[in-house]
């Protein structure tokens, strides 16, 4: 339980290494920290207690990019981060501007994000007085930050920000926030900038470089040697750790199928021939059968399982959270396997499920090493039965829609589509068109719904850091301003967030953003006029009752609404409706050929439902999968 | 099940919360918390006793050692650390009940503090089986305030 040797008696850093700066003001020094850092762009709303810093920055190198809701701009910097691995970073005012923050910082919490969010505060003799925007967000963001700095001092400033993007980065990543008072701002001093080592030094208490065991390694290759049906099951710390290469390798030498988690899609190739896509609620059968073996589909909860087929006999969990929405009933999860659990974060370890082999470290770490292993012990297996299981499953259950009579007689085609029935267009379809026309290879966002879902099952992605999503908080209207600070990171790349009207109307403020700063990430709304999700669960749950999950507009259910054509040109940004399938790959091909943000609103029936699906909390016999 | 656990911090503002935190985010009670200096000032000790099934106090171990101001985790098993706790107990006295209770105090290697007319301070420290033995005893005189410092503890080894 002990941390690495905590050095009681600090060795005060050597002052003859130290970088002494000339005096400077607060917000200066913040600033110039932040180039340090190589920071190039940062999303930040102005207020009275950060526009000192604003001041500066129009003097700095550093892109500042004006979101038009501070909870768009820590979005945007999250998918910064989530495209480059490098921290995003976003800013706010003191108090309504910083606790607009707070549902981003949840997110790159839940995510494993590194995000530096940093927030104005109110002068340091006014904290406490209930002064005007004055909000303690120290103790608001307490269980959501991986860590938190209130500046007391201003000659703590350069060691901070250090400190700051140093543990926002290094390990499991994730957020940290600097609240910063404006007093400080406007304080006057020169600097100290030191050095990696000295920062680290100042850290006694952090210590992210963990290595697994050699032992636990040589072990892993002895299960593997034994097992007749492995699965490695790999998620977010994988893309994380930079370890898709090694993944891929391993992979590949051991003939171990892939799946993995939601946060894990584009860690290993979703084309090769050994990937079995990702798993859990909403994910494919085959995967979910793979680990868990396959069972006869059960009509209630409380009927018995009775399995048809044997599942994995050795799990090998790499950089992966044992999630609920991946596990079902954590009790039934993987139940007939021994499971290897590796993670850089010991905590997670035997959190939601007791692993057989729990073992701690750096995943990219671990797999290199156990690739060396395995070029001097080849494990000789080829696991022939068991690939002609899992291809039997693929070609048993692959995802697939179907126009269902219930789409048929939809409000949406009596409606819309007279005349058309057969124009209909599934929101699968869109996805499925969008992958033939990019070729798999843009960046896509999702906001959080059936879309999300649809998101991930109809564009099989090849590369790490391709797919983001919001995926342990799910926060709606993150899709469109990460799909901003990803094409703010590669602005030559192709960037699509795939929306729902929901999602996409809780930030749609961030048009303005994109015209503006030109940034020409595209959307596609997945419109349906509900939301759709939790229709789904209504549906299956409540008897198809409607608690408030109808979007448009009552007085006339047959108008779309809003007119999402007329909002998207107040904002300058191009936008088309499509109704009709016949329009659709021609409207997504002027969407992607455009040189601006460019909208398509895309009209759906809600009566669709995501498929797969197992319901909250249970297991693979309860899976749904036929429609 | 009952833990004592220590947890070696680096004294900066805030540690306290962020450790109280990961107790009260899962709805878990803190029975005791002590905190002070060590002989480093620059380090505190929190010394903490929970009740919690050994999954979950297991997991805000864990969680303890990720917070970057904090040093070193220990959850002690019986045997493994000495203990103390700093009692003091203002038990209500007459005439006939002083002698008493002063009796008691000295069976216990216990002090009297403070003596006033209707009320005796006293100051007890020892183990918590013997603490919880003198209330015990005090009880039927009559307590009528407790203070207790909560456990504190180290390590044999």
């Amino acid at each position: 339980m002990s941390k690495a040797a905590a050095k009681t008696k600090k060795t005060s850093a050597k002052t003859a290494t130290r970088k002494v700066g000339p005096l400077m003001y607060g917000r200066d020094i913040l600033v110039e920290a932040l180039e340090r850092e190589g920071v190039e762009v940062i999303f930040a709303y102005p207020g009275g207690a950060s526009m000192e810093i604003h001041q500066s920055l129009t003097k700095s190198r550093i892109r500042t990019i004006l979101p038009r809701h501070e909870q768009g701009g820590s979005f945007a910097a999250e998918g910064y981060a989530r495209a480059t691995g490098k921290a995003g970073v976003c800013m706010a005012t003191s108090g309504p501007g910083a606790t607009n923050l707070v549902t981003a910082i949840a997110d790159a919490y839940m995510d494993s994000c590194p995000l530096v969010a940093i927030t104005g505060q109110v002068n340091q003799s006014m904290i406490g007085r209930g002064a005007f925007q004055e909000t303690d967000m120290i103790g608001v963001t307490l269980p959501i930050v991986k860590h938190s700095y209130l500046v007391t001092d201003i000659n703590d400033l350069p060691r901070i920000v250090k400190e700051a993007f140093y543990i926002a980065q290094s390990g499991r990543p994730g957020p940290v926030v600097i609240d910063l008072p404006k007093n400080i701002q406007q304080a006057r001093t020169q600097p100290v900038w030191l050095t990696h080592e000295e920062m680290r030094a100042g850290l006694p208490g952090y210590n992210p470089d963990i290595f697994a065991d050699e032992l636990a390694l040589n072990e892993i290759i002895g299960l593997i040697a034994k097992a007749e049906r492995p699965v490695l099951y790999c998620g977010g710390g994988i893309v994380t750790s930079g370890a898709a290469a090694e993944l891929k390798k391993f992979a590949e030498a051991t003939g171990i199928p892939v799946t993995t988690t939601l946060m894990g899609i584009g860690a290993f190739p979703e084309n090769h021939e050994l990937s079995l896509r990702w798993l859990g609620m909403h994910g494919a059968a085959f995967a979910n059968w793979a680990v868990n073996g396959e069972y006869e589909h059960r009509k209630s909860f409380n009927d018995p399982q009775v399995k048809i087929k044997d599942g994995c006999d050795l799990l090998l969990a790499l950089g992966v959270r044992f999630d609920d929405r991946v596990t079902g009933a954590f009790s039934e999860f993987a139940k007939g396997a021994t499971i290897v659990h590796l993670d850089v974060d010991a905590s997670e370890l035997n959190k939601n499920k007791r692993a057989h082999l729990p073992v701690v470290g750096d995943v990219k770490d671990a797999l290199t090493r156990l690739n060396k292993l395995l070029t001097k012990r080849p494990v000789g297996k080829k696991f022939g039965a068991w690939h002609a299981q899992i291809a039997e499953w693929k070609a048993k259950a692959p995802f697939a829609y179907v126009v269902t009579s219930e789409i048929a007689n939809s409000d949406h085609v009596k409606d819309h589509m007279k005349g058309s029935e057969d124009e209909v267009i599934l929101p699968q379809m869109v996805i499925e068109m969008l992958h033939e026309l990019t070729k798999g290879e843009a960046y896509i966002t999702t906001g959080v719904g059936q879309h999300q879902m649809w998101s991930g099952q109809w564009y099989p992605c090849k590369y790490p850091r391709q797919f983001i999503t919001s995926g342990g908080l799910g926060s709606m209207g993150y899709g469109y301003p990460a799909a901003l600070g990803v094409k703010v990171a590669h602005p030559d790349k192709q960037v699509v967030d795939i929306d729902g009207d929901g999602s996409f109307l809780m930030n749609i403020q961030e048009l303005a953003t994109a015209n503006v700063e030109k940034i020409a990430a595209k959307a596609i709304i997945l419109n349906n006029q509900h939301l759709g999700m939790v229709v789904q669960w209504e549906d299956n749950f409540y008897a198809g009752n409607r608690g408030h999950t109808y979007l448009g507009n009552p007085d006339d259910r047959a108008q779309v609404y809003p007119d999402y054509v007329r909002v998207c040109n107040s904002f300058n940004v191009p936008c088309e409706r499509v109704m009709f399938k016949r329009d659709l790959k021609a409207a997504l091909q002027r969407m992607l050929e455009a040189k601006t943000p460019y909208v398509l609103d895309v009209c759906t029936p809600y009566s669709e439902h995501v498929l797969p699906f197992i319901p909250a909390g249970r297991t693979v016999a309860d899976m749904i999968w036929k429609y | 099940m009952r833990h004592t656990i220590s947890v070696l911090v680096e004294n900066k503002f805030g540690v306290l919360t962020r450790v109280a935190g990961l107790f009260s985010g899962r709805g878990y009670n803190i029975d005791t918390l002590n905190v002070g200096p060590t002989n480093d000032p620059k380090v505190s000790r929190m010394t903490i006793v929970t009740r919690g099934d050994d999954a979950t106090v297991e997991q805000i171990v864990k969680q303890l050692n990720k917070l970057p101001n904090v040093l070193k985790v220990q959850d002690f098993r019986d045997g493994e650390y000495v203990d103390r706790e700093l009692v003091l107990v203002k038990v209500s006295v007459d005439s006939r009940s002083r002698a008493e209770v002063m009796q008691i105090t000295d069976i216990f290697r216990a002090k009297i503090v403070d003596v006033q007319p209707k009320s005796l301070t006293v100051e007890v420290t020892g183990s918590e089986d013997k603490v919880e033995k003198l209330l015990d005893l005090l009880k039927s005189f009559g307590i009528l305030d407790v203070t207790r410092t909560g456990k504190i503890a180290l390590p044999r080894k």
